[in-house]
């Protein structure tokens, strides 16, 4: 068995697995967020119309809680709903919720990895399309509609298809101005949006080995863009020692078997690749960020679970210290952790004397909700991770997906820019 | 189960565009429906009626795991999307909250319904049938564990 279906065999209590089976899974770790939670609380009020009495949860200690899409609150509706998430977790006794405006607080999926809140072996479910995300750690990991994380909210398990596995082999260490978001653009150009449809994409070669942690959380993030049940890498010594600098040393690592299966083996050689842009109005539609060097822009945005990270950061921060930037350039770190890191190496103060704006963690923009959305006709170059009609703004405003190089270089020149090519 | 078909010739109608982002913080189900697939199809609120299918290409739904999608199309009216593929979040949150009905269909029958067809979809033999054409096609059977909770009507009322 590969990593992924001896994850789900442990967790459904069976010796062994196959893709398509479907089992009932005991769940190790649930997240819901300011949209998914006030969802919980709607399916719930729901079954207590119709009878069940619903007292506490099935497990309150393997449920967190994160406030990222609608904050700080841009309106009533919004703000109303963070009270009803604060009553939430009070009346069932969890404890995890990060509170913005009180700590830590961030965007969940960065949560996940910079507070070790799901540790390699589990199985994580969450509220939201990129739980994937986490599975770079060595976790199952997969997003779930809100009544389903209600089910597993009371009943702590879920039903899951076995998925295929997708096993994407990275040969070489990438180059200094290709980053792993350029590598799962790529990728989701080769196979589309539903190239990956229930399955799940995992990562591995020495390309892998040598990457960074918040680098594989890159390219787990976006599994969802190409429709995957989940993303997944398998633990090694740098995912333990990430997790060791976060307080986690104690977990059940498991790693796939020496004859794993695999329905296809994809190849790249690291030193083929380049920076990498997503035409709007899909993650599918790829070019070379040099074919593309006539396309002006009116804003730069850094910010998501995707791409502001603090390895992000700093690459934002070595191509904008002693320059300037020609359009509006928003950057958000995603996590008040990384936010605090950022200010203690003076990276906020390079963005700041680019001339950026650096604004609190947030989902805001990157889902159109709010805090730097796009107006009619606007263009974004965004290291976010969807650029489908309206994702950020006006319906007919466009976005460009690209790596923090790419967008950073971009924010420095007003036209889509190939880091090699700044001056 | 009858009613009339609104058809998307397109692949991959994401949920950004079945229930737009700033919409995510209502959950008042029936003001969602006022705004589905309001990133598509400015006009689909007026001419949704009750008992409506909705008919398109590949990957539908695919995008974010937001509810609100086939809350938003449930409570438009909609009982059931016909597609040639569906994204998983949007086909589980469909059978397992119970709103709606993901119906697989294949290219020939994607091409024959037409716009404002009226079909006729019987679940149990897996037959849709085309009133205003005379056609008959086959819908893909639910798998096992679909078909229960379907039948049971929604997740929290299926028995392992």
């Amino acid at each position: 068995m590969n990593i992924t279906e001896k994850i789900l065999a442990r967790a459904a209590g069976k010796t062994s697995l196959s893709p398509d089976d479907v089992v009932f899974v005991n769940v190790d770790k649930v997240m819901v967020h300011d949209v998914s939670g006030p969802g919980v609380i709607a399916v719930f009020e729901k079954l207590k119309k119709k009878g069940m009495k619903i007292e506490k949860l099935w497990d309150a200690s393997k449920v967190w809680v994160a406030e990222d899409h609608f904050v700080p609150s841009p309106d009533k509706v919004s703000a109303q709903n963070i009270v009803l998430l604060s009553d939430f977790t009070k009346q069932f006794g969890i404890s995890k919720h990060f509170k913005y405006g009180m700590g830590q607080y961030g965007i969940c999926h960065t949560l996940s990895h910079e507070e070790a809140m799901v540790l390699p072996g589990e199985v994580y479910v969450g509220g939201d399309s990129h739980t994937n995300t986490t599975g770079a750690l060595g976790a199952f990991a997969a997003g779930l509609g809100h009544t389903d994380v209600a089910y597993v909210l009371l009943n702590g398990k879920i039903w899951f298809k076995v998925p295929e596995t997708l096993y994407f082999k990275l040969n070489g260490k990438l180059p200094n101005h290709v980053m792993a978001k350029d590598f799962i653009l790529k990728i989701i150009g080769d196979i589309g949006t539903d190239g990956a449809a229930y399955k799940t994409m995992q990562f591995g070669g020495n390309g892998i080995l040598e990457m960074s942690v918040e680098e594989r959380l890159t390219l787990t993030n976006m599994t969802t863009e190409a429709g995957a049940k989940s993303g997944i890498i398998e633990p090694d010594q740098k995912t333990r020692d990430y997790l060791a600098a976060r307080g986690a040393t104690k977990y059940d690592e498991i790693h796939g078997d020496a004859n794993s299966e695999y329905e296809k083996i994809y190849e790249y050689d690291a030193s083929e690749l380049e920076p990498i842009v997503a035409k709007p109005f899909s993650p599918e539609n790829i070019a070379e960020a040099r074919d593309l060097s006539t396309t002006s822009l009116d804003k730069a945005y850094i910010g998501s679970c995707t791409g502001a990270k603090y390895e992000d950061l700093q690459a934002v921060a070595r191509i904008l210290k002693g320059r300037q930037v020609k359009i509006r350039t928003e950057i958000l770190p995603a996590a008040i952790s990384i936010f605090r890191k950022a200010m203690d190496e003076g990276l906020v103060k390079i963005f700041m004397d680019a001339g950026a704006v650096v604004g609190p963690p947030t989902c805001g923009a990157c889902c159109g909700a709010h805090m730097g959305v796009l107006a009619k006709d606007e263009v974004c170059i965004s290291t976010t991770n969807r650029n489908f009609p309206g994702r950020m703004g006006h319906v007919e405003s466009k976005t460009y997906l690209a790596s923090p190089l790419v967008v950073a270089a971009s924010a420095v020149t007003g036209k889509i820019t190939d880091p090699r090519d700044l001056k | 189960m009858k009613g009339d078909v609104i058809k998307y010739q397109r692949d991959n109608i994401d949920t950004d565009v079945i229930i737009p982002g700033p919409y995510l913080k209502i959950h008042d189900y029936n003001e969602l429906a006022k705004h589905a697939m309001e990133g598509l199809d400015k006009d689909f609120h007026s001419k949704v009626k009750e008992g409506d299918f909705i008919l398109a290409g590949r990957n539908f739904g695919c995008g974010s795991s937001r509810e609100h999608a086939p809350i938003a199309l449930a409570y438009s009216g909609i009982k059931a999307v016909l597609a040639l593929s569906f994204a998983r979040i949007f086909y589980r949150n469909a059978v397992d909250g119970a709103f709606l009905l993901p119906i697989e269909i294949d290219e020939n029958t994607y091409n024959n319904i037409s716009d404002k067809d009226s079909l006729e979809i019987d679940t149990e033999k897996n037959e849709i049938k085309n009133l205003t054409k005379n056609q008959t096609y086959k819908m893909k059977p639910f798998s096992d564990l679909i078909g229960k909770i379907i039948a049971a009507g929604g997740l929290f009322n299926y028995k392992p």
